[in-house]
């Protein structure tokens, strides 16, 4: 019943889709965790904080896949969908990212933000050197999760026609009539890189949970 | 204002499809959360390993390629078409179920083993140790995370227009394409998501309230309107999805 000569022959082509899987899951997990900081610590500005948790919390609400057709929809053809989807995808998490890194601001004791202003540090030093390194030590879980969660996120962007593990899946299943096969290896293949990713995130959290 | 008096009756509809999806998966889910997440707390070992495999399979495979797999691939294997509505809330179901079912195992191992010890002294079945002592404190436990994967299934939801299902994306784009008002067309919908998900986050805090005013946590009473604002007691980080 299970054609394995197919699953040879598609193997090739799914394994390329899971690389495009893996490259948009990791570019736009670089954009997610850069902007979250910037607008977690923007978000403590008075008035332009608040419009930027207001936008934020839109996003945050609102279907990842609906922003990345009308994103895509806006853009001038020469940008490619690769790209659209890769910071749509950034933005929309780091909708995410930001709530958890102010929770790790927040958990910074206060003592710490006094005893900067008593040694004067200037603000680029109080966040470098003392609010940011234990805010975010403590939120390196969280954050990890975030990534796994954006793993699975990527094949809505078949949506716009990047050429991504589902899409790969549709065009060798549809070429072939073996449609079983076909979306029962992609099943597999997300599962062969989440399990381990689970596991390499759990062993984090217990190492900075317990200290 | 004319675009919105020509096209609200077709958003109205889509969201319709939209709620349903939510309503239907969120049942499902919560209804796999607590059998498999009972069954995880319990001391049999084949239970437990049923709870890991289910959790880690559906944890780890996005709702869209189990949706997919249950329209396309399933007709194929069995030769029973699944209609496509039916097969979304499965799927979105079976996914959100899983992260579910690890809140509710967290939940219940967290209640406090005195509470237990307690009602061994006290000579309670497991029926009622279950539903009068665990259950209550775990389940103000289990609210607020249950409140945000409410919110990621009813955004999950809209990838079902990619299976057929008329939802509100799926208006939204249609709309688009018969006006070419690309920015209202999705404007509208995306509004409606919003209000959707605030509407959502509302109810479960009023639940969340109730659950902890059973357990004497929080002042009986309280306006309606204090629910607007997020709690600040006990808030915790979203668990990711």
């Amino acid at each position: 019943m299970w054609d394995f000569e197919f699953t040879f022959e598609a193997m090739p082509d799914l394994l390329n889709g899971l690389l495009t899987t893996v490259q948009l899951t990791l570019i736009g997990y670089s954009i997610a965790l850069t902007l979250g900081l910037l607008v977690a610590i923007v978000r403590r500005v008075p008035i332009i904080g608040g419009v930027l948790h207001f936008v934020m919390e839109f996003i945050r609400t609102t279907p990842l896949i609906i922003q990345v057709v009308f994103v895509f929809l806006l853009t001038p053809a020469n940008i490619s969908a690769f790209t659209v989807g890769v910071v749509v995808l950034g933005v929309h998490y780091a909708a995410y990212t930001a709530e958890v890194y102010r929770s790790g601001i927040e958990g910074v004791a206060k003592g710490q933000w006094e005893a900067a202003r008593a040694l004067s540090l200037p603000t680029s030093r109080t966040w470098g050197a003392i609010v940011l390194p234990q805010a975010i030590r403590k939120v390196i879980p969280a954050l990890g999760n975030y990534l796994i969660s954006m793993f699975k996120d990527t094949p809505l962007l078949f949506a716009i026609g990047v050429t991504e593990l589902l899409t790969q899946a549709q065009r060798v299943g549809s070429e072939s009539f073996r449609v079983v096969e076909a979306y029962t290896l992609v099943g597999l293949l997300f599962l062969v890189v989440s399990i381990p990713s689970a596991i390499i995130i759990r062993r984090l959290e217990k190492r900075y949970v317990a200290v | 204002m004319e675009f919105l008096e020509q096209q609200l009756p077709r958003y109205v509809d889509g969201a319709w499809i939209t709620l349903q999806l939510t309503v239907g998966g969120a049942a499902l889910a919560f209804v796999l959360a607590m059998v498999v997440g009972v069954l995880g707390t319990t001391r049999f070992w084949w239970a437990r390993a049923i709870t890991t495999v289910y959790v880690e399979t559906f944890r780890g495979i996005a709702a869209l390629v189990v949706m997919f797999w249950f329209v396309f691939a399933f007709p194929d294997l069995t030769g029973f078409e699944l209609d496509p509505i039916f097969a979304a809330i499965l799927a979105l179901g079976l996914n959100v179920g899983a992260y579910g079912a690890e809140v509710v195992r967290a939940a219940i191992n967290a209640v406090p083993k005195a509470q237990v010890e307690a009602t061994v002294a006290l000579n309670f079945s497991w029926f009622q140790r279950v539903r009068l002592v665990v259950l209550p404190q775990a389940w103000a436990q289990m609210l607020p995370t249950f409140g945000n994967l409410i919110i990621e299934l009813m955004k999950a939801t809209a990838v079902v227009y990619l299976v057929g299902i008329v939802d509100l994306t799926s208006v939204a784009q249609q709309i688009r394409s018969a006006t070419g008002e690309t920015f209202l067309a999705f404007g509208v919908a995306f509004v409606l998501y919003y209000l959707l998900a605030q509407v959502l986050i509302f109810g479960m805090r009023l639940l969340e309230r109730r659950a902890n005013q059973k357990l004497g946590r929080a002042p009986a009473g309280g306006g309606l309107l204090s629910l607007l604002r997020p709690p600040t007691v006990g808030t915790q980080v979203g668990v990711a999805k």
